[in-house]
């Protein structure tokens, strides 16, 4: 692997050497190196490109890392990854892509992850996407999520895009079963002209589920950031919705939220606030003696944060 | 020593130009100085004028004699100019940790801030990694601000109505506060506030009132007028309350 590859993979999944457990990781569309454990296995799918990952019941205290890495310029990557996670299991997934684009065509990777989470299970799943390179050509991610969670399970996700991914479409949807909780966190920062469309479906069809989708995104320069969220109470359940964006520059941001109740037991909840930095936060900082400049990074970090 | 020099400040009200403060000179050297007087008399625009928030329409305000009437909000905090909030600031996702680094310009370990804010009656183990957001009760916020004026020790620090918000048990700790951080700083602790025992300690009491100084000198000559309420205080008669 050479430096920009090593240095992608350090930006999208912490890591720094080979990871410990389970992993697999894609470089310009092969594989690039895998490990498997006793109690994750992972195979290549024959159909299509992508990956099978099964982890056996009762699996706990593990962690499984599928970076993607794209430094060949473009290169149109699609794949298919399934996760088959077992009953009773406590894992935690590390995917990410990035992407080193020093070409003037367009470089593309777009992930479909499909989990199927059994009964009293715990998945922490944390998704970053990064992008650079000094090329014309652009970076573009459509990560795809579908989550299918069973009883009394639970899964965070949590989603981040900082920089340099030039176009995204980002569409998680989620079925969430008896007793079961999801909770998605969002972080997005796009600048330049970049765009971002991020589209949630949560069906909250089980007894007493529970899911909390939270957006906190800054929109700079003259990027367009659409954020929609669908959420459907359709048995007694509890779902709250939230998107909170900053404005900068010449950006903008839409919101939209739908939240339908198909039961009388179902509460569901959705708030949006964009705004530009509030005056008063800048001129505390700047008391302190930070610039203007420099109590805007403040600021934009710890909302990100 | 902050210095103001025939300071002015005016808006502009439907086409009227009306003065918040007007041509006020005033010297401020002592340890401690209570600014106080009615509501709306201009007693936060003052402080917001010291810390370079508003600009005056007219006039000079020198620090240590070098005149900082056109210095920034930035350049007069790096100057030694602190101001806390009368209305703390909250932050999403900005921790009380964060706030006291900032505030401190080094980055402290966890026990130095803790020593902050456990001056300030805050547990600093339950509170460090708290984000300033809305989770925060008004009078946590307040004994963060005044933490963070701590933390800064600069020569000149302004606190607007410290004891808004802070309950009556903790009232004693903040006036120790107040000595002890003039002990480390050998500056000048400008506080704006209506309570009797904040003006009791004050080495000079200054009475803002209408945009002007009704008056100033020392506690014995001026805490016996304002006592009397503003019924018949002298130095509110001007203001119709």
């Amino acid at each position: 692997m050479d430096d920009v590859q090593k240095r992608l993979l350090e930006e999208v999944a912490d890591l720094h050497k080979i990871p410990v457990g389970a992993y697999n990781i894609r470089a310009n569309g092969k594989l690039e190196g895998r490990a498997t454990t006793e109690n994750i296995n992972i195979v290549t799918k024959e159909d299509k490109p992508g990956i099978d990952i099964f982890v056996k019941d009762g699996t706990v205290n593990e962690s499984l890392h599928i970076p993607v890495i794209l430094s060949q310029s473009g290169l149109e990557d699609l794949v298919y990854n399934d996760f088959h996670i077992g009953d009773n299991c406590n894992v935690t997934i590390i995917a990410g892509c990035g992407i080193h684009n020093g070409g003037d065509k367009s470089s593309r990777h777009d992930g479909i992850h499909t989990f199927y989470i059994g009964d009293n299970s715990k998945v922490k799943y944390v998704e970053k996407h990064y992008g650079e390179g000094d090329g014309s050509g652009e970076n573009i991610m459509n990560p795809t999520t579908i989550i299918n969670l069973g009883k009394d399970s639970y899964m965070e996700m949590e989603t981040v895009q900082i920089k340099g991914v030039d176009s995204t479409v980002r569409d998680s949807k989620a079925v969430v079963g008896d007793g079961s909780t999801l909770i998605i966190k969002e972080k997005i920062m796009t600048h330049g002209k970049q765009k971002a469309e991020t589209n949630f479906k949560v069906d909250l069809n089980g007894m007493d589920c529970s899911c909390d989708v939270i957006s906190r995104s800054v929109a700079k320069d003259a990027s367009h950031q659409r954020f929609c969220s669908e959420i459907n109470g359709n048995n007694k359940c509890m779902g709250h919705t939230e998107c909170d964006a900053i404005i900068m520059d010449d950006a903008s941001v839409s919101a939209i939220p739908e939240i339908t109740a198909n039961c009388i037991d179902a509460s569901l909840i959705h708030e949006a606030a964009i705004g530009k930095i509030a005056g008063e936060q800048l001129i505390k900082l700047m008391t302190l003696g930070l610039t203007e400049k420099e109590a805007e990074e403040q600021i934009v970090n710890g909302f990100l944060k | 020593m902050i210095e103001l020099k025939n300071v002015s400040y005016s808006v502009n009200d439907d086409n009227n130009n009306v003065d918040i403060i007007n041509d006020v000179s005033l010297t401020i050297d002592e340890r401690f100085v209570a600014i106080t007087g009615p509501n709306g008399g201009g007693k936060s625009t003052l402080a917001k004028l010291i810390a370079g928030i508003i600009k005056p329409t007219k006039g000079n305000i020198y620090l240590d004699g070098k005149d900082i009437t056109d210095a920034s909000i930035t350049e007069r905090a790096n100057l030694g100019i602190s101001y806390a909030f009368q209305q703390p600031v909250r932050f999403k996702g900005i921790t009380v940790m964060d706030l006291i680094k900032l505030a401190a310009g080094k980055d402290i370990s966890v026990n130095g801030a803790c020593d902050y804010l456990s001056q300030v009656g805050l547990c600093a183990r339950d509170y460090i990694n708290r984000e300033v957001n809305a989770s925060l009760s008004g009078g946590e916020l307040k004994r963060i601000e005044i933490a963070m004026a701590l933390a800064r020790s600069t020569k000149l620090t302004v606190f607007d109505e410290p004891e808004a918000g802070i309950d009556l048990w903790s009232f004693q700790n903040l006036i120790e506060v107040f000595e002890k951080m003039h002990e480390k700083i050998n500056g000048s602790i400008i506080i704006i506030s209506h309570q009797e025992r904040i003006l009791d300690i004050a080495d000079k009491i200054v009475v803002i009132s209408d945009g002007k100084i009704a008056a100033q000198g020392t506690k014995e000559e001026i805490l016996p007028e304002v006592l009397k309420g503003t019924g018949n205080c002298k130095f509110y008669d001007k203001k119709e309350c």
